[in-house]
């Protein structure tokens, strides 16, 4: 790819991007949120047209003008968020879309697919019931399900966006060694990713774009963490590390689960008989793969999701459960997994998200009606406290960045003055700056006394913050660390449901 | 080659100029096809726009049509507006023609006109209310789909309203002499109770069409001024993040649906005090005109703001007016109904290049200033 440009209104994206990937490698893509690592390989999968430059496989110029353009030219791509039918079996959703030979005709034989599908996947290690139903898998099923569709499409080309967020440490190792075998043969993997240790593990090349350039390609065996840090950022960095707070956990308890179980969407115990103590001024980490009942815990502390059973209590009085302005009234702030959909109302103005969970007090309403001028003064007091980069409190909530958009929510939990503050997944998605800026946040609370339960996918955040980490796995606590003396090993293995050594 | 894609910004002039556009086509459309029958697209258009706003009598006429619209468009814009589709409000005008009327009728004329009409209203608007929650319970406590279950209950309402009049004994049917034993009709209202109007120039304006502006403006301010309106606005853009700040779903649900469905009933009551002075089950009644659902599309165009749901209310009765005016013997109701299809067509069709953009050709650079306006 030559002197890739795609603008969109506003923000050029891309601009003139140099990108080569040979065949045989694995080929890194590293760079910050919005540094235009999914606009470049959106282009190349056909999604995008590139508005100047050019694209050359194996040395000829082509144009994609559809996605199935790009796949015919032997593209695949793995999204982060995965583009399967959960009611389909694999066998289906792997011939979904295609249109070449068995898939091509009225009636389809399964097993002949099925056998197929599972021959691949014994070949590149990816064990998948071909005839099991999506919904039925995990996280890391379905993505193994997502590489053999490209695989089967004969991809010689694989993209693959963030593959690594949903994994535990141990399958993410299994993935590379599957990526490898994949280069080995001559194929090439092109892995987007911001995690340096990852892209040092797996990658041969790294292509590092910032601010929509490319800015260097160097060897992933001769570059160090911090360098490539320095390189995607643009300046020095502290890479995540342990910072010790002024002022340690109180030994008032904030908030206390007993007994908790909870029913998940589909109507299975998603959390199962969950307890857990979380003391004023602690940061407690609940690690664990994504699906294990995480978002159906704090939910269910929130008062979002009703519990089937056991009780939630804070600051030693019980919640009412299921009904989440008990819990905003005990004092429960909530930075949710889903930002945009439930942290604010994307379509409202920055002023109307503002004042979401305080639109009930004095400074907002007067009786039934609202004081716009205090909601717009709390609202700018908001964006200058917390440095939201926003046009004005009048702009839409949806066309905030991540970053500034995890601030607004995150300034307005804090102004409730919260006693416990509840953060799912709070740097998912966020660039390398506004991570530190939310990790600062989390510590201040914390320092001010708040308890914070910490729930993320991201082991690397949780070390670096929390003071105690518990492991989730298929909704029960499994075990608790200590982030200063415990391995990355021991909790990746509690992680995936392996008993503690 | 064409291809259509989302717009990333949605720039404002675009919600003026569309449908501005969108009319503009659809009267490009319209000439080719009155050409094709034979008629002078020009001179229709003359006719058409004299027959809706020019003089008196046509705006007497126009504002007739336009008042129950006004009142349909508004209850659909009220729920609409917090994604609630509520498409009931064609039964809901029956339900508050009902009980309005019941009560007009079972005061008789000896009382004070003020109160006679103030008890329309609030009993239109009552009946309606209760009739809108059946489908607002269903929704808020048995998750069933308002859109299903409001729109059954049109039929029910409807055949309600026949059952009235034309197969019981009721309070509503008229059974004093032997003429309308036999040719069912309605009791009627005496002149006394009949809505006032005012002549401001000499062009008839019904106490109808003042309250349906009032209702218009008590909703402007409901929606912009209040917590309630505020709530409203977060449970439509996100349920999540609704639920997420603690607001009672349920709660609102129910209010929502009340309130839209009083609207529809206060256009109801409007229908039998300002116009028919009878509840009408015939079939040129109140079912023949399907101010319900035209009220939908009303409440549409006008993009659920409540004062331009007012203006498109009004045009649409201006062009309902010009249609029952230009049929005749040349010109054939058939032609009328495909020129107010092709407008509403284009209009409807037009709402989607707000939201999406079309672009020529195979250059994508090229098309990229064209204004979308003009693409319908």
């Amino acid at each position: 790819m030559r002197g890739i440009t795609k603008r969109f209104p506003g923000v050029v994206a891309n601009d003139g991007v140099d990108f080569e990937a040979a065949a045989g490698e694995v080929h890194a893509l590293l760079g910050e949120n919005g540094a235009g690592k999914s606009t470049l390989s959106n282009i190349l999968t056909g999604l995008y047209r590139p508005d100047e430059g050019e694209i050359s496989l194996y040395g000829r110029p082509v144009q994609f003008d559809s996605p199935s353009d790009a796949i015919d030219a032997g593209i695949g791509m793995v999204h982060q968020h995965f583009r399967l039918v959960p009611t389909f079996t694999v066998a289906e959703n792997i011939i979904l879309g295609e249109h070449r030979e068995e898939a091509r005709r009225f009636l389809i034989d399964p097993r002949e697919i099925e056998r197929r599908v599972s021959a691949l996947g014994e070949r590149y290690g990816l064990a998948v019931d071909s005839g099991a139903r999506v919904w039925q898998l995990s996280v890391g099923e379905q993505q193994r399900v997502e590489i053999l569709k490209a695989l089967y499409r004969e991809a010689k080309i694989l993209i693959l966006d963030e593959p690594t967020a949903v994994l535990t440490p141990q399958e993410a190792e299994a993935l590379f060694s599957t990526l490898r075998t994949m280069a080995g043969e001559g194929r090439t993997v092109i892995f987007i990713s911001h995690k340096l240790h990852e892209v040092k593990a797996v990658a041969d090349r790294v292509t590092i774009l910032r601010g929509g350039r490319s800015i260097s390609v160097v060897r992933a065996a001769e570059a160090s963490p911090r360098e490539l840090a320095a390189l995607m950022v643009g300046r020095d960095v502290q890479l995540a590390r342990r910072v010790d707070r002024e002022a340690g956990p109180s030994e008032q308890v904030a908030l206390e689960a007993r007994n908790l179980s909870v029913r998940g969407d589909r109507g299975e115990e998603s959390v199962r008989e969950v307890s857990f103590t979380l003391r004023e001024g602690e940061i407690l980490g609940v690690a664990g793969v994504a699906g294990n009942g995480q978002r159906e815990l704090a939910e269910a502390i929130t008062g979002m999701r009703p519990a089937a059973q056991g009780s939630v209590a804070v600051c030693g009085r019980d919640l009412r459960l299921g009904d989440p302005r008990s819990a905003i009234r005990a004092g429960v702030a909530h930075v949710p997994e889903d930002r945009l959909g439930t942290g604010v109302a994307p379509s409202l103005s920055i002023a109307e998200n503002a004042v979401l969970k305080s639109y009930r007090g004095r400074s907002a309403s007067r009786g039934p009606l609202l004081r716009w001028r205090g909601i717009h003064e709390q609202a700018r007091d908001l964006i200058r406290r917390y440095r939201v980069a926003a046009p004005g409190t009048h702009a839409r909530a949806r066309d905030l960045s991540g970053g500034n958009l995890q601030k607004l929510v995150l300034g307005r939990e804090f102004t409730g003055r919260p006693s416990v503050l509840i953060a799912a997944s709070p740097t998912r998605g966020l660039d390398v700056g506004a991570i530190e800026t939310v990790h600062a946040y989390l510590r201040e609370a914390a320092t001010d006394g708040v308890g914070v339960l910490l729930i993320s996918e991201d082991l690397d955040e949780i070390l670096a913050l929390a003071d105690r980490v518990v492991v989730v796995y298929e909704g029960r606590l499994t075990g608790e660390f200590d982030p200063g003396t415990a391995t990355v090993e021991e909790i990746g293995l509690a992680m995936a449901g392996g008993e503690r050594t | 080659m064409i291809k259509v894609e989302r717009r990333l910004v949605q720039p404002r002039w675009l919600s003026v100029g569309v449908p501005v556009g969108s009319v503009a086509v659809s009267f490009v459309v319209i000439a080719v096809v009155l050409l094709i029958t034979g008629h002078d697209p020009l001179h229709t258009y003359r006719r058409l726009f004299i027959a809706a706003f020019d003089g008196k009598a046509a705006w007497n006429d126009t504002i007739t049509l336009a008042t129950p619209l006004l009142f349909t468009g508004l209850a659909a814009a009220v729920a609409f507006r917090m994604n609630l589709f509520n498409i009931g409000g064609e039964g809901q005008l029956y339900i508050g023609a009902i009980t309005g009327s019941g009560v007009a009728f079972w005061l008789g004329p000896h009382h004070a006109k003020t109160l006679t009409i103030v008890l329309m209203c609030v009993c239109g608007a009552a009946g309606a209310a209760i009739w809108a929650l059946i489908p607002g319970v269903l929704k808020a406590f048995g998750r069933t789909n308002e859109i299903i279950t409001s729109l059954m209950l049109n039929y029910v309402a409807g055949l309600l309203l026949t059952y009235m009049i034309f197969d019981s004994a009721s309070p509503w049917r008229d059974v004093s002499t032997v003429q309308t034993r036999s040719f069912p009709q309605s009791v009627a209202l005496q002149p006394s109770q009949f809505w006032p109007a005012v002549h401001p120039g000499g062009v008839v304006i019904p106490f109808g069409f003042l309250l349906a502006f009032g209702v218009a403006a008590a909703l402007w301010v409901l929606f912009r001024l209040t917590r309630f309106g505020y709530e409203m606005n977060v449970i439509g853009d996100s349920q999540r993040a609704a639920r997420y700040s603690g607001m009672r779903t349920r709660r609102k649900i129910l209010a929502v649906m009340a309130i839209s469905g009083a609207v529809a009933g206060l256009g109801g009551a409007s229908q039998v005090g300002d116009f028919s002075h009878v509840l009408d089950a015939s079939a040129q009644g109140l079912q023949a005109a399907n101010y319900g659902y035209t009220g939908i599309v009303v409440a549409a165009l006008g993009r659920y703001n409540p004062i331009a749901v007012c203006l498109v209310g009004v045009l649409l009765g201006g062009l309902q007016n010009a249609g029952l005016f230009l049929q005749g013997a040349d010109f054939p109701s058939g032609l009328v109904g495909v020129m107010q299809g092709i407008i509403l067509f284009c209009t409807l069709g037009g709402e989607l290049l707000i939201r999406y953009r079309v672009r020529l050709g195979r250059r994508a650079r090229a098309a990229e200033t064209a204004p979308a306006a003009e693409v319908a």
